[in-house]
């Protein structure tokens, strides 16, 4: 039989220090755990702000200060357009009239014009934020050395231009005001379908169904599951069902409109609709279970029907949670790209989108297409893209916490 | 005012109110149960449309199963439906994602359910949150611009190219670590106190309590967590689109480019694809699959968790 002997004093001292020595170690390691989580959300953030803005290396075919006398950003609507007609060859600005006739468009639009057509900026090479502030001379030699007669110029990309202008082929002039739009579009329409429904089924599972009958329980599985399924696949749901099988509703062939194809706002917004439809009813039960019962048997004392007890006693106490909920909704649908590539988001757009039945494209798509090109300055506006992405993001998400925070209530 | 009372309160009323057909009532429970209908409605149509569209898949000429589940080369050009080429990418990219979340991941969520004052949860809780929140676009982003060149720096500028999986599955594994960290600590905190009081009554240091009583005890639900994180890697799709390289490629090695399941769907329907065709019916079976996949682990994930909390309550 073995026999146990206890360790000697100064054993035993020893033995619970090597533990206590022990225990301090890995609690140093599941905090390190943490500050990799916290050194990578600070590396993505600051990688995004250092792409966005530094200094770039530019020429241009003809110096501003040739074709006018005062500064360029300070002409008129009319000299601009004085200044484009002595400049262009007069198919060139014909062509350019029809697209959109010279009067109706904006001093900044005409502006740029000026800077695209007849400047014509090039892009010799950008540098990143950081570079930019500590290594300034070190830029300034390479520039001089490598590109003489460019001109270094420190440039936000994200610029409130940036944001009011539409989509470009060169990065210079590209902004993301037809794919903000789109974006909002999108988030309207996937709001639109996913809420109601979404409501009506946490209401239904709630308060209507027998919670231990079988088709609740598959229903409740089902939603759990569809929480779970890849965006892409609802992508590929959106594709043939929407875009394709649906398409003379989808199109707006129904309604008379003829010029587009099932690829349209409508199709990408039902499919981003279904796809955070689990959310919206996941976070409206969450809602409606925090509603105590006692408002509901007080309801029911004094002999409302259930229907008048849900609208007017569950509901209106859920609601903040819902509006919560659905906000968090709205921030997933206007993250996602994956589904809306499958459904065809157009990746080059300058038309702002006028109803449900146009082509469109989103601000992720954006971010998307200028990441993967090879050239710096496209990706210096997928940064500046991000920015606004994730600023839309902070907005939706204060506002959500704002809420939560005004209208909860402690039972 | 006596005759009214009692007027009212004559048993005859109640039994008439409770016999009266409410037909606004039953149109309203109708409407609302098919609307909870529609969520089952939604998953069969993905059934259906993918199975569909697969069959036509299968039912090519050129195509057979065998060869799609067993040859390891994907060119639709020349007819080559080898699925190895895309799922071993897929492979991949989610184990190291997994190498890198779930220890990040469990170590984030014993710190936080053990360790942690209320104080430093404040703080430390709505970080993971923002890491859960960032759209994946973005970190396909970071992946390619911010780790890739780390990469390349650290293992030779000359030995991997621009694309490579280790890059999208480390960006991956970050994007995860939230998950696995909120449904392990779940799983943590779900632990009775009296385990917890019982092994610091033995004299049990912090550390062991955590390593020994509450994760083996806790560890249902780890798994689920992980089964969950393996099922958002598999189908994870823009981190890897950008940063894991365009091209089917049979290859397990990290430092090589290949295309995912998810990055091959995403680049062959980004462009204006003619439906019914070879290349449009191959990414629904490729889709098909995937959902095939995340469906089981989702379906292993929910029984498990279910099944722990029933232990303890």
């Amino acid at each position: 039989m073995p026999s146990f002997t206890y360790p000697e004093k100064n054993e035993l001292e020893r033995f619970v220090a090597a533990r206590y020595r022990t225990g301090w170690v890995w609690q140093v390691i599941f905090l390190s755990a943490l500050i990799i989580a916290i050194f990578s959300l600070s590396a993505l953030l600051l990688n995004i702000v250092d792409g966005a803005f530094g200094y770039v290396a530019y020429e241009f075919k003809k110096d501003p200060l040739t074709i006018s006398e005062k500064p360029l950003d300070q002409l008129n609507q009319q000299e601009l357009i004085a200044l484009l007609q002595a400049n262009l060859s007069r198919g060139a600005y014909n062509k350019l009239n029809n697209e959109k006739p010279m009067e109706s468009r904006s001093q900044g639009e005409l502006y740029n014009l000026v800077i695209e057509r007849i400047i014509q900026v090039k892009t010799l090479q950008t540098y990143p934020l950081f570079r930019s502030l500590f290594e300034k001379a070190a830029i300034e030699a390479e520039v001089s050395e490598r590109y003489p007669g460019a001109r270094l110029e420190f440039r936000s990309w994200l610029s409130p231009t940036f944001l009011t202008t539409p989509q470009s082929s060169k990065a210079e002039f590209a902004g993301v005001r037809t794919a903000v739009l789109g974006s909002l579009w999108l988030v309207g329409i996937a709001i639109a379908f996913a809420l109601p429904v979404g409501v009506g089924a946490a209401v239904y599972l709630q308060e209507y169904a027998n919670k231990k009958s079988f088709i609740s329980r598959v229903i409740q599985t089902n939603i759990n599951n569809l929480a779970g399924v890849p965006s892409i696949v609802y992508g590929m749901l959106g594709l043939a069902i929407f875009v394709r099988a649906w398409e003379p509703f989808t199109s707006g062939a129904m309604f008379g409109i003829t010029d587009t194809n099932g690829r349209t706002i409508l199709s990408a917004g039902l499919t981003m609709g279904i796809l955070v439809l689990p959310l919206v009813i996941i976070n409206a039960q969450e809602a409606i279970k925090a509603v105590p019962d006692s408002l509901r048997q007080a309801a029911y004392g004094v002999g409302a029907t259930r229907w008048q007890t849900v609208w007017h006693h569950v509901l209106p106490n859920a609601l903040p949670g819902i509006l919560t909920g659905s906000i968090l909704a709205m921030s997933r649908a206007i993250g996602e790209t994956a589904p809306l590539i499958v459904v065809g988001a157009s990746t080059f757009i300058t038309i702002d989108p006028q109803s449900p039945f146009t082509k469109f494209t989103a601000l992720p798509i954006q971010i998307y297409q200028w990441t993967s090109r090879a050239q710096s300055e496209f990706q210096a506006i997928a940064a500046a893209a991000i920015l606004v992405l994730l600023g839309l993001l902070l907005t939706l998400n204060a506002t959500a916490i704002l809420l939560r925070n005004r209208f909860q209530r402690r039972w | 005012m006596t005759t009214k009372i009692s007027s009212l309160a004559a048993p005859n009323w109640a039994a008439q109110l409770r016999k009266k057909a409410r037909w606004g009532e039953s149109a309203i429970e109708a409407s609302l149960f098919a609307v909870g209908i529609l969520t089952i409605l939604i998953t069969l149509a993905i059934t259906i449309v993918l199975g569909d569209q697969a069959l036509l898949f299968f039912a090519e000429p050129e195509v057979n199963l065998q060869e799609f589940f067993l040859t390891t080369s994907w060119q639709p050009q020349i007819g080559d439906f080898g699925i190895w080429a895309l799922v071993s990418a897929t492979l991949t990219t989610s184990a190291i994602a997994i190498l890198v979340a779930l220890p990040l991941g469990l170590s984030a969520a014993i710190y936080l359910s053990e360790y942690a004052k209320p104080r430093a949860r404040a703080v430390l809780k709505p970080i993971l949150e923002t890491l859960a929140g960032i759209p994946t676009v973005v970190y396909g982003y970071f992946a390619l611009l911010f780790v890739s060149p780390i990469v390349r720096n650290l293992v030779g500028v000359e030995k991997v190219g621009v694309y490579n999986m280790l890059s999208a599955g480390l960006v991956m594994g970050i994007m995860i670590l939230p998950l696995i960290a909120s449904i392990s600590e779940d799983a943590l905190s779900a632990v009775p106190n009296s385990l917890r009081e019982g092994a610091y009554a033995m004299g049990a240091t912090k550390f062991e309590v955590s390593s020994q009583v509450l994760v083996p005890a806790a560890l249902s639900g780890i798994g689920a967590s992980v089964i969950v994180g393996i099922s958002r890697a598999v189908g994870e799709t823009m981190i890897v689109a950008i940063a894991s390289g365009a091209g089917p490629k049979f290859s397990f090695n990290p430092l090589d480019a290949a295309e995912t399941m998810t990055g091959h769907i995403a680049r062959i329907s980004g462009g204006d694809l003619p439906y019914g065709t070879v290349d449009y019916t191959s990414l629904f079976a490729i889709a098909l699959m995937l959902f095939l996949v995340t469906l089981i682990l989702n379906l292993i994930s929910q029984w498990i968790v279910t099944k722990f909390r029933e232990q303890y309550e």
